[in-house]
């Protein structure tokens, strides 16, 4: 039925169903329901007028009505000796000096404090998604771009989090966020990540998230540096819902502060419409509004861009865009942002790669806020846009682009005695303060373990007791410091006490504060001053070279060495004897094939991995059944594929040669045809088989009887030859050139295929 | 103290001035050593923010723009006074729906201005209650 003429669905439409981006969800724009990025049903004009140095009404709204949102951002926001300048400047105008390198981008932070959510959400609105990536780059705070890693299991298990929470560390990650699976877990995760964070450097911030009293505790005892779990939302139903005002997260946000704490607010697109309060406003709109009183609270930053919401706002028409917007209007309010690119926002890798881009070439604070360190199914928030698996992928793409995400390749032996160390040092600190003990067994299976299910360690209920003990036993961070010392883990207890004296100066309170090189970097000492080509962020050339640094890169060498592996393979196969100066004297009945310089005396194999030998015993197979005889020869003058079959055909007494290089790439060509005209052509070797060169020898010998078989065809299944061969190739080939002289005369090549052929 | 105001040059301040920055107990930086710690010299309170250190943040936040920021240190200064337990009994009642009446949250004001003369933060806090009863928020949630 489906294969009829009247079929009614075009096969190709199947094949897409299959792909994972169908696992994915569109919804139409509808901006009465609130399903719209930038234009909702009732987004106000912006607006401002001030009497007597008091707002009257704002964006359109009188003071008299503001809600809980409005009044705050009118009292802690506005700064009312700008609002007046900056709100008469036209958003056209506000739009071209985001974009304009020449406007400084402190002018730009000095406007944004007059300015109303509804005018910035205007706009940014105004610029295309190019625009924004720029306008983001030039505006985000701090200069040098950083990152934040998940470290999270799905046993709560604190070896598994201390080792790879060392690992993050190791990969360059300036924080680390955790929570949990049980809630009431969070203390024994807390010391877990603490421990493995204090390996390898000093001054990997920490987190856990977990309930917002609870939180605060746990960083009270010393065990976290930062919280970024103080969540805004741009409608008041939406922030009342959420068991939270304005004024309480204020509260909470100074009490980080007052305890020496660094924290940043969260807010993302599409919360409220999650939440059902939407109120018909535009995802960009209702967030401006969140960014708004993020800055009014006095927050140093915000965790912005989709982040929960993400996956929703991604269904929508610019709905990444929006995203890219929002965090737009975050920098330019002079907040330090986490970026988002956590939760996955869709099943399909290219749309992921796509949506990262612009951060990783523009840079940001912190480029995911929370890329997934750990498997997907261990991400106790949810699988990131970046996880474990796609690791390598972000590694390549910083490589790509020479663009710093600011990570750093760990290579496999240090990975895994970081592990060790890691699990070693928790190890202690559980026995050493009564916790827990730990077997070889249990350590041995997480060491090498690339998830939770590979381990046999702790399980929830067992990482109960112990949070439970840590908490009720009032265990701080001077204990573990203690334990780590005295168990002989001295570097990881002087990282330790680096990292909890920083909350005594506070100096890790300003915007955008890390710590490189164990000096606390900022948007005070390290601001952002892009001002076009040559300014801004630049790697340095060691910092290019590590971000060059993947594992397993091919050199010339490399090649080398592999091909001296197959050489005595083929001494055991084929013996070559160069007998002397080729001449144009074969019989009628002859196919001579020519090879490459390289061919057997520097290169032993072909792309898809056979033997030399192999293959010439392969055509001479095919040559002798197709009636013909096989002539060998050897030239020097090219390795070009065509000129090396065009040379045989001429010295051929049939007019038919076959080119062959060492590589595997073949030709059949005639000697009255133009170079790269030819017969026929295997140009993919590595996916070509013995057979096909049998069949190709078998043609050859045909077309010396002045027949027409048809051609062999090598079938591809659509791999990306090229990315899988072609740096090989070039390895290769540059091998065989190096080896040619001009106008040298080809050499005629006895051969004997010796016992290890098969 | 009427030093000069603390600008981006003081930044960071465990850098520039590690002998006067302290602890709460009035222990300074460079007094916390490793030695100090297993000797159980030093405990949590030695590794708390003072509200010197602070407001020396909010200047230095100040002197590059950022006044809201700022704001936030000056109310933490007044915050680090607060027993933990007030800071999170506090904020239990700023939440939607804590109390049924505006008096508990003026209770909880005075008494942080009457025991820590936390001005900033107690008008915070009035001024919350004035317009949680503008927007009805008074009312039981649970």
């Amino acid at each position: 039925m489906n294969n009829t003429y009247e079929a009614n669905r075009w096969k190709r439409v199947d094949d897409w169903d299959d792909r994972p981006l169908r696992l994915d969800k569109f919804a139409v724009e509808d901006p009465g329901n609130g399903f719209s990025a930038f234009k909702g049903k009732a987004d106000p004009k912006p607006s401002i007028k001030l009497n007597a140095g008091k707002i009257t009404s704002m964006d359109g709204v009188l003071a008299k009505n503001f809600d809980l949102i409005d009044a705050f951002i009118a009292k802690y926001h506005l700064d009312l000796d700008i609002a007046e300048e900056a709100m008469a400047i036209p958003s056209s105008e506000l739009a071209r000096k985001l974009v304009d390198m020449n406007v400084p981008r402190t002018e730009l932070t000095r406007l944004a404090h007059g300015l109303t959510p509804a005018k910035l959400a205007e706009t940014v609105a105004q610029l295309n998604a190019m625009e924004i990536a720029f306008a983001y780059s030039k505006m985000r705070a701090r200069q040098s771009p950083g990152n934040q890693a998940h470290v999270t299991n799905a046993k709560d298990d604190p070896l598994q989090l201390a080792a790879d929470a060392a690992i993050a560390v190791a990969l360059g990650f300036d924080e680390i966020e955790t929570t949990m699976r049980v809630a009431r877990n969070s203390w024994s995760n807390a010391l877990a990540c603490c421990v493995g964070s204090s390996l390898g450097k000093s001054g990997t911030l920490f987190q856990c998230s977990s309930e917002e009293a609870e939180e605060l505790e746990i960083g009270m005892a010393g065990f976290t540096s930062y919280a970024e779990t103080v969540s805004i939302y741009g409608t008041e139903s939406a922030f009342i819902d959420g068991d939270d005002t304005p004024w309480s997260k204020a509260w909470l946000t100074a009490a980080y502060a007052s305890r020496g704490i660094k924290m940043r607010c969260t807010s993302g697109a599409a919360a409220e419409l999650l939440m059902g309060f939407h109120e018909a406003k535009s995802l960009l709109y209702l967030e401006a509004r969140c960014l708004c009183l993020q800055r009014g609270m006095g927050s140093q930053g915000t965790q912005n861009g989709g982040i929960d919401g993400a996956p929703l706002a991604g269904s929508m028409p610019g709905g990444v865009r929006e995203i890219m917007a929002e965090n737009l209007i975050a920098v330019w309010l002079d907040l330090e942002c986490a970026s988002g690119n956590d939760a996955r926002h869709s099943e399909s890798d290219m749309r992921v790669a796509a949506k990262i881009l612009p951060y990783l070439i523009g840079g940001s604070d912190l480029i995911c806020s929370g890329f997934g360190s750990i498997l997907k199914y261990d991400n106790s928030f949810n699988p990131s846009s970046f996880n474990g698996e796609e690791l390598e992928e972000f590694l390549v793409l910083q490589r790509d682009f020479e663009a710093d995400g600011g990570l750093t390749t760990v290579e496999d032996t240090k990975a895994l005695s970081l592990r060790k160390r890691a699990i070693d040092a928790i190890s202690h600190v559980l026995q050493d303060l009564n916790l827990a003990n730990t077997s070889p067994q249990m350590k041995q299976s997480v060491a090498v373990a690339s998830g939770s299910n590979e381990t046999e360690s702790f399980t929830p209920r067992d990482v109960a007791i112990i949070s439970e003990k840590i908490k009720t036993e009032g265990i701080n961070v001077l204990d573990v410091i203690k334990s780590l010392h005295t168990g002989g883990f001295e570097q990881e207890a002087d990282n330790l006490l680096f990292l909890v004296k920083l909350r005594v100066s506070g100096d890790y309170l300003q915007t955008s504060a890390i710590i490189r090189d164990a000096r606390v970097l900022s948007a005070v000492n390290d601001p952002n001053n892009y001002t076009g080509p040559g300014t801004g962020y630049r790697p340095s050339e060691q910092r290019k070279k590590e971000l060059a640094d993947i594992r397993e890169v091919l050199d010339r060498d490399e090649v080398l060495r592999t091909e001296a592996l197959g050489e005595m393979a083929e001494m055991k196969a084929i013996s070559y004897k160069l007998i002397g100066r080729a001449a144009a004297d074969g019989p009628p009945n002859e196919v001579v094939v020519g090879i490459s310089p390289a061919f057997g005396s520097k290169i032993f194999q072909t792309l898809a991995g056979h033997k030399l030998s192999s293959v010439l015993k392969a055509l001479d197979d095919g040559i002798t059944r197709g009636g013909a005889v096989m002539r060998l020869v050897k030239f020097w003058h090219t390795a070009d594929t065509s000129f090396l079959g065009l040379s045989a055909a001429r010295l051929s007494g049939s007019g038919i040669g076959i080119g062959l290089q060492a590589k595997g790439t073949a030709v059949i060509h005639h000697k009255s045809r133009l170079p790269h005209n030819n017969l026929e052509l295997f140009s993919n070797a590595p996916i070509t088989k013995l057979k096909h060169y049998e069949t190709m020898g078998y043609n050859a010998a045909r077309y010396c009887l002045k027949e027409l078989p048809d051609p062999v065809m090598v079938a591809t299944k659509g791999e990306a030859l090229g990315a899988r061969f072609h740096a090989r190739v070039a390895l290769i080939y540059a091998i065989e050139t190096s080896m040619t002289k001009d106008n040298a005369t080809p050499e005629l090549l006895d051969f004997t295929f010796l016992k290890a052929q098969s | 103290m009427s030093e000069e105001k603390l600008n981006k040059k003081d930044f960071p301040i465990a850098e520039t001035r590690p002998s006067k920055v302290k602890g709460k107990r009035g222990m300074a930086l460079s007094e916390l050593t490793m030695d100090s710690v297993l000797e159980g010299k030093v405990n949590l309170d030695d590794l708390q923010i003072t509200p010197e250190a602070l407001l020396q943040q909010a200047e230095i936040a100040k002197s590059v723009g950022r006044k809201t920021l700022s704001g936030n240190f000056e109310r933490a200064a007044e915050m680090n006074k607060l027993l933990n337990s007030e800071v999170i009994e506090i904020y239990e009642l700023l939440r939607p729906g804590r109390t049924e009446s505006k008096s508990t949250l003026l209770h909880a004001a005075k008494k942080i201005r009457d025991k820590y003369q936390a001005e900033e933060l107690a008008k915070f806090i009035e001024e919350a209650g004035d317009f949680y009863e503008k927007r009805g928020l008074f009312k039981k949630r649970f």
